[in-house]
Parts: structure tokens; sequence; C-alpha cells
């Protein structure tokens, strides 16, 4: 097998099947980035809207914590499949890709959110009841007192998340997206060895996701160590 | 006429009734205490004042004005007359003790912000602290972050400044310092609602005192008449205990 392997290098690492692989990788990459920035904006506006008293703004709260319990609870391969569908059949020419973003978002949303969340709910209340009676409003007792003080109970599970969820967006080829899974199918496909082509997606995940890893032990440990 | 008027106030936590028609008044320049066994209402009753607990009755009123706590502008305007000090964790984490006493004078009251910063200094020297603006809340024994948080309060200058059992979290050794800067707020004539166990301290230090129970009041007069000739058997029982300790 080994002698296979050595034999299909060359030819595996041609300058058509990287540009191939990096394309791929590309696809995953952006799914993942994209799907947590957006996951982590639209997750911490839930959370602003969750933490809101107004009994006008019950059906907005309503509303967020369905959102989040509900997008937590289904496998991810579901929700990117009724995506995919529920989009076909308003937007027939949409590109799977964008169908894949859209579902990883969703995801990815709920789940930031309940990080988020649990987060912003570690920073004592009487913190929170202190700058309510000097007339702080809302949105500055949320990004003035609580959201600094939240980060570093939030990053660690985030990271954790982020780095979780590079290896879900392969759920993405079961739609059609070439990103990295699909595109070891394809190359296996092509004849080469399992093992080599598999071995060199795997490579692949690892690059993206371990400077993710360093990252998040980075921020953890200025966390740790300052307040802001 | 009462510079704080408060009449037959009411609060509930959810269904249950814990503030049962309170009347008291304090005149300017006044300091009143609220004593009483514990969960008979007192800190309900200065977080129903400043409308953390909603009020379901009664009326409040600060000088000329009644407060309608369900106005924004209202609620908005009594908070900016009145200033409260929690019994614990009321510092910010975050920010340092200088920003702990000038953010919300610069951000939220947009107060000229050297005016402010100068102010401050003068305030936490005033307690002791000038050689700690830059530490954090997490640097500091409870009995200095409590007085960061007296000098915060003053930092807005409040027309009426609530303390709720600002000691009761501290070392023995502690309670002393900050008992020290409230008897000289006394002094400069700060008008104080105070809930307090410190009988000693609040026989000194108040001009007269609300012996509350079960959310009612059950007393008030001078000093001299709730310590030495009390009107009602819950008032004595309540000062003979304590006074034993
Ligand atoms: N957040 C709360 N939720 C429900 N009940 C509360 C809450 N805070 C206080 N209580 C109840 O209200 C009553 C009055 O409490 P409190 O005002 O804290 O009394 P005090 O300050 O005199 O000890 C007590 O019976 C207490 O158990
Ligand atoms: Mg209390």
């Amino acid at each position: 097998m080994i002698d296979r392997i050595m034999r299909e290098i060359p030819r595996f690492f041609s300058a058509s099947n990287v540009d191939f692989l990096i394309e791929a990788a590309g696809r995953t990459l952006l799914l993942s980035v994209a799907g947590c920035t957006i996951g982590f904006l639209l997750g911490l506006l839930l959370v602003v809207i969750r933490r809101t008293s107004h009994p006008a703004l019950l059906p907005l709260r309503t509303l967020a914590i369905g959102y989040t319990e509900v997008f937590r609870r289904i496998p991810f391969l579901v929700i990117l499949f009724l995506v995919l569908f529920a989009i076909q059949a308003v937007a027939p020419r949409a590109s799977l890709f964008t169908i894949a973003l859209i579902g990883v978002c969703i995801v990815s949303t709920a789940f930031l959110s309940e990080i988020i969340r649990a987060g912003f709910e570690s920073v004592p209340r009487q913190q929170v009841d202190a700058a309510e009676v000097m007339n702080f409003s809302y949105l500055q007792i949320l990004f003035l007192v609580v959201a600094p003080q939240a980060w570093r109970v939030i990053l660690p599970p985030a990271f954790a998340f982020m780095v979780m969820f590079i290896k879900d967006t392969a759920l993405a080829s079961q739609m059609g997206v070439v990103e990295l899974t699909f595109a070891g199918k394809v190359l296996s496909n092509k004849g080469f060895s399992a093992t080599l082509t598999f071995g060199a997606i795997l490579l692949a995940y690892f690059i993206l996701s371990y400077p993710l890893t360093r990252l998040g032990r980075y921020l953890e440990h200025k966390l740790g160590s300052s307040r802001n | 006429m009462a510079h704080l008027e408060i009449d037959n106030l009411c609060a509930s936590y959810g269904n249950t009734p814990v503030l049962k028609g309170i009347s008291l008044d304090v005149e300017k320049s006044e300091v009143v205490s609220l004593i009483g066994p514990s969960g008979s209402g007192k800190s309900t009753l200065l977080r129903a004042l400043v409308g953390v607990t909603k009020p379901t009755e009664g009326t409040v009123r600060i000088g000329e004005t009644t407060v309608d706590y369900r106005s924004a502008a209202s609620l908005r305007s009594v908070r900016d007359s009145m200033a409260i000090v929690f019994q614990q964790y009321n510092l910010f984490q975050n920010m340092t003790v200088m920003d702990n006493v000038t953010i919300a004078p610069i951000k939220i009251k947009k107060w000229n912000k050297a005016e402010v910063r100068k102010h401050a200094a003068e305030l936490l020297e005033r307690v002791g602290l000038s050689a700690k603006h830059n530490a954090y809340p997490d640097e500091l024994s409870g009995g200095q972050q409590q007085r960061v948080a007296i000098a915060r309060a003053l930092c807005l200058r409040p027309q009426l400044l609530l303390l709720d059992e600002v000691t009761s979290a501290l070392d023995p050794e502690l309670v002393g310092e900050v008992l020290d800067t409230i008897r000289d707020l006394a002094r400069d004539g700060m008008t104080m609602l105070i809930v307090s166990h410190e009988m000693g301290f609040v026989r000194e230090v108040s001009s007269r005192i609300v012996m509350m129970d079960k959310g009612a009041v059950v007393e008030k007069g001078p000093p001299a008449q709730i310590f030495d000739a009390p009107e009602q058997e819950r008032t004595r029982d309540f000062t003979a205990r304590i006074l034993s300790h």
C-alpha cells in the first residue's frame, strides 16, 4: 500500500489537483468563518432581544428563545436539507454554496447565541441594578458593564464551538457543495488511493482549525491575566 | 415640607406582598435609619424608591414632584435625584476605581470630564482611597470597595443618599472606616435614608428611626424613644435582642 501511495503522490499533487483542493479548502474556510462571524453577530442580537424586559417586546423575546431552543435540537444535516428545499422552491437559481452558507449561519446563530447568553448571565445581577439606578440605558448596561466582563466566559466555549464547526461544515458536501470533504470524494473516485486522498483532506482540516485553537488559547490566556 | 415623602407604599415579589403600606418622610439634611428584623422589607423599600422593584401602590414625592414609576421620564428623574449603595457587589468589576466613580457623571450625565475627575479625586481622598485610583475592585478589601461605592454615589451629587447595610458584609475591623465616612456625610448635611444593624451608630447619627417588621412600619421616633422608651413591644424586643449581641 505504501508503495502505491508513494507512486501516486506526484500525480496526486499535480497543479490542477492542488488548485482543486485549495479551492475546496477555501469554501470550507469561508463557510466556517462567515458562518461563525454572522452567527456571532446574529447570536448577540438574539441575546440583546432576550434580555429586554419591556412587556411590548414579549413576542420578540419568545421568538428569540424559540429560535435558539429549536435550532440547537435539530440535526445539522436536516437543517441543511430543509434550507436547500425551502430556498430552491422560491429561488431555483440560488447557488448551492449560498444555500449552505445560510444553513450554516442558522445553526451557528443558535449555538453561539446560547454561549453568549450564558456568558452575559455570569455577570452578577447587582452590577446591572447599580447601572440601572445610575440611569444607564439598556444598551449601555450591556456594552459598558456586562459584555466586557462576559468575554472571558464566552470565548473558551465559543472557540471550542468554532473548531468543531469547521468539521461540521463537511455536511455541506451532502448537498453537493464542493468543499474539502466533497473534494476528497471526487479525488478518490478518480482512482487515487483513499488513504492518500483522505490523509490529505485530514491534513487540510487540521491546517484550517489549528490556528483557531491557538488563537483561542492565546485569548484565554490574555483574558485570564488582564481585565479587558 | 418634607424632602422625601413616602405615603402608603406597597410592593410585592410575584404575588407575595413585601411592603404593606409604608409611610414615612425625610426632611432635607436629615438622617433617617430603617431598622428591623431580616426579611422585614428594608431593602425592598430602598429598591422600590429607586424603581428597581416596582411599587404597586402608594405615592412617593420628592420635593414638589410626585413620582410615576411607570413613566420612563419620571423614573429617570428620580434616579437623577437619588443615589443608592447596595449591600455588596456594587462595583463594576471591569473598571478601575476612578472609572467606577466617574463613568455615570461623564457618560450618562455628560458633565464636564475634567471637573468630574477632580470631584472624584476629592471624594476618593475623603474616603481615604487617594492611592487607589487605578486599582480594580478585586484588588481592594470589602471595606475599600464599599467606600468606592459611596464615592461613586456621591459623585452623582444626589439630593438623597440611600445606604443599604453597607457594613454588613464587612469584617468587623473594616466596619469602622465605612461608618466614619457616613458620619462625615451626616455632619456635612447630606440627606440620607439608611438601613443598618449597627445600633450604636444608628443611635448616634440618626435624627429619626423607623422600626419595620413584616413589611410595615411598627414605630417611628427619635433615637431616645426607640432605644430607651419604645411604645411598641416589638421594638423593645428587637433592640434588646440586637444590643445584647
Ligand atoms: N428577589 C426576591 N424575590 C422574592 N422574594 C424576595 C426577593 N427579595 C426579597 N424577598 C423577600 O421579601 C421580603 C423582604 O426582603 P428584604 O426587603 O430583603 O428584607 P430586609 O432587607 O429587611 O432583610 C423577605 O421575605 C424576602 O424573602
Ligand atoms: Mg436587606
